[in-house]
């Protein structure tokens, strides 16, 4: 009897977890495919359609305004930022995992300190830094300016990763020969990619989950990428084209929820290894 | 340790140790000096701004005015409004994500049917650019449509002879005492899939034998959470809220597009209200000195984050 109804509260316990994440969603979800007389009324039952659904205002999210556009220029960035991002935080963590010493440690902690700083703080004076660059007003500016914001969080997730795997592999393949390089290239990087998958997602991510540059930084339509140009263009003054938003923003988040979802348990012990290096080192 | 290798092995072994060392500083370098060039001078260049009198038609530091902005700043009263406001919307935030994302990896940590799916659906709101869903809460709480409201008024909550008067609505972003409780739920909607993967993996590293030991003393499931889980979960708990409030203290995006900082400037926050003044203002100095109250805050954080990892290397 008290089992039963442990498990009852357990279940309840999930549910009402889950609706709490996801309602959202679904009045995202049905909102894109309503007619505007059934999305403005007030007495209708608003979880269903009346008359039937329409793919609209979907349609017009392409055509009618420049979503795809918004798109492309977040995976143009993405697909920068990504690389830039492993590239320089790999290394760094394997080097914070097993090379530098003391004075590595330390600046390992500034890296992370810098976290510290949210863009909100830098933007006044990293507007100046991309103004005198000459890149305001294209989405270069973020593409420099983002891995700002994923290293440091990339960097500890990795190193959490590189410290799980144990140092006998680095050594024995370098008593086989290799250097200590190649032993990192060939030996601990394979086994690290589970954690590099991780970064993948998680600097995707950080970097289209941004505002405050994209607003600061870009007023071009053109160069605008999803998080600011979709509430630009879709909100004019007091009207607001729902449908459209909302179509815009589940085409955005499902992938990515999808991604997420594939990767859970290793985010997991990825975040397992990354804890357990902190308060072991 | 490289050192210890270098003094005590022969001089072959010294020449790898240095090797290794350079290695190491080659592996670490391009990433010390990207983030020290791109945060360490625009944080100088921000102390610098807000000591100055740029502005967005001349943005150049051409003199500096002492503590003009600074002064500037506290007199105007809504600043004191963002402040507290920042500090208080932080603060609920991190007490709900506490008492949320330690029970939901409570109930994560135990296998059950469809676990994946309930786990991609728990994680969307983490999947959502800030922007995006805070535009997506602006229509679930508007003032007219919301379902919520349609949903209260069918359970007779609201409406003619409801427990919430005879209107019709809540207008949930039009009354300042809501505005703030549906920032916070953002807020708290949106890090929770982050910190319950934080705590999860905490979760997930107690030994098991703790729990089984405490099923055989006859401890029931609330001591087995107060005496065992919580107080190992201390530490991760720490990590996530700090991330959390980092993430949720500097942010904007949630105000900038739920309530603009209305109604009127009741739900103003630091970094809007310093993004207001420096970008739409053109007052680029007068936003920067606004950012800069931020850092005491901030600076508060890094130490605790910087004694608890501390700690955590003396135990």
């Amino acid at each position: 009897m008290r089992r039963g109804l442990r498990t009852v509260a357990f279940y309840c316990g999930l549910a009402a977890f889950t609706l709490f994440s996801v309602f959202p969603g679904i009045w995202m979800v049905l909102t894109v495919f309503k007619r505007n007389t059934d999305l403005y009324s007030i007495a209708a039952n608003p979880f269903w359609f009346h008359p039937g659904p329409t793919v609209r205002h979907l349609l017009f999210l392409f055509t009618g305004t420049h979503f795809l556009r918004f798109a492309l220029n977040s995976l143009l960035i993405g697909a920068c930022v990504v690389p830039i991002t492993l590239l320089l935080s790999v290394p760094a963590a394997y080097a914070l995992a097993r090379l530098t010493g003391r004075w590595g440690e330390r600046s390992g902690m500034v890296l992370f300190l810098v976290y510290l700083i949210p863009p909100t703080l830098l933007f006044l004076p990293m507007y100046q830094v991309v103004t005198f660059l000459g890149l305001a007003n294209t989405l270069w500016a973020l593409v420099l300016v983002y891995p700002t914001i994923t290293v440091p969080f990339c960097t500890w997730l990795l190193l959490g990763f590189f410290k799980s795997i144990p140092r006998d592999l680095d050594e024995a393949a370098m008593i086989d020969g290799c250097s200590r390089f190649e032993a990192f290239r060939r030996a601990v990087l394979p086994l690290a990619l589970p954690g590099i998958g991780a970064c993948v997602v998680f600097a995707f991510s950080l970097q289209l989950s941004d505002y405050i540059y994209a607003a600061t930084f870009v007023t071009a339509t053109g160069a605008m990428p999803v998080s600011v140009g979709v509430p630009t263009e879709l909100i004019r003054g007091d009207v607001f084209f729902w449908q459209g938003l909302m179509a815009a923003d589940a085409i955005v988040a499902i992938p990515l929820m999808l991604a997420y979802g594939l990767l859970f348990e290793r985010l997991v012990s990825g975040f397992q290894s990354a804890e357990t290096a902190a308060a072991g080192s | 340790m490289n050192e210890e290798a270098g003094a005590s092995g022969p001089p072959a072994r010294a020449g790898l140790a240095d090797d290794e060392r350079r290695l190491g500083w080659l592996m670490l370098g391009p990433a010390l000096l990207y983030i020290g060039g791109f945060v360490g001078v625009p944080f100088v260049l921000a102390v610098l701004l807000s000591f100055s009198d740029a502005t967005v038609g001349d943005p150049h530091i051409h003199r500096l005015v002492g503590l003009v902005n600074y002064r500037r700043a506290i007199a105007q009263p809504q600043f004191w409004t963002a402040l507290g406001n920042s500090l208080w919307i932080t603060f609920l935030t991190l007490l709900a994500l506490a008492v949320l994302a330690t029970a939901l990896s409570e109930l994560l940590a135990r296998p059950f049917r469809l676990k994946r799916l309930v786990q991609t659906l728990i994680i969307l709101p983490w999947a959502m650019p800030v922007s995006l869903a805070a535009v997506a809460w602006l229509w679930l709480l508007d003032s007219t449509f919301s379902p919520l409201d349609w949903l209260f008024r069918r359970i007779h909550l609201l409406g003619p002879g409801g427990w919430f008067g005879p209107g019709l609505h809540f207008y949930y972003l039009g009354r300042t005492g809501l505005a703030i409780a549906s920032i916070v739920t953002v807020n708290v909607w949106r890090m929770l899939p982050l910190a319950t993967l934080i705590v999860l993996a905490g979760r997930m590293s107690i030994p098991r034998e703790l729990f089984d030991q405490a099923q055989i003393d006859g401890a029931g499931f609330f001591r087995v959470l107060l005496r065992i889980s919580i107080p190992a979960l201390m530490p991760v708990l720490t990590v996530a809220l700090l991330f959390a409030a980092l993430m949720v203290f500097g942010d904007m995006a949630t105000v900038a597009l739920l309530t603009r900082g209305g109604p009127g400037t009741a739900t103003q926050v630091l970094p809007y209200w310093a993004f207001l003044q420096g970008i739409n203002g053109g007052d680029l100095s007068g936003g920067a000195a606004v950012a800069l109250f931020m850092l005491p805050v901030l600076a508060g954080v890094a130490i605790a984050a910087l004694r608890l990892a501390y700690r955590s290397q003396q135990s």
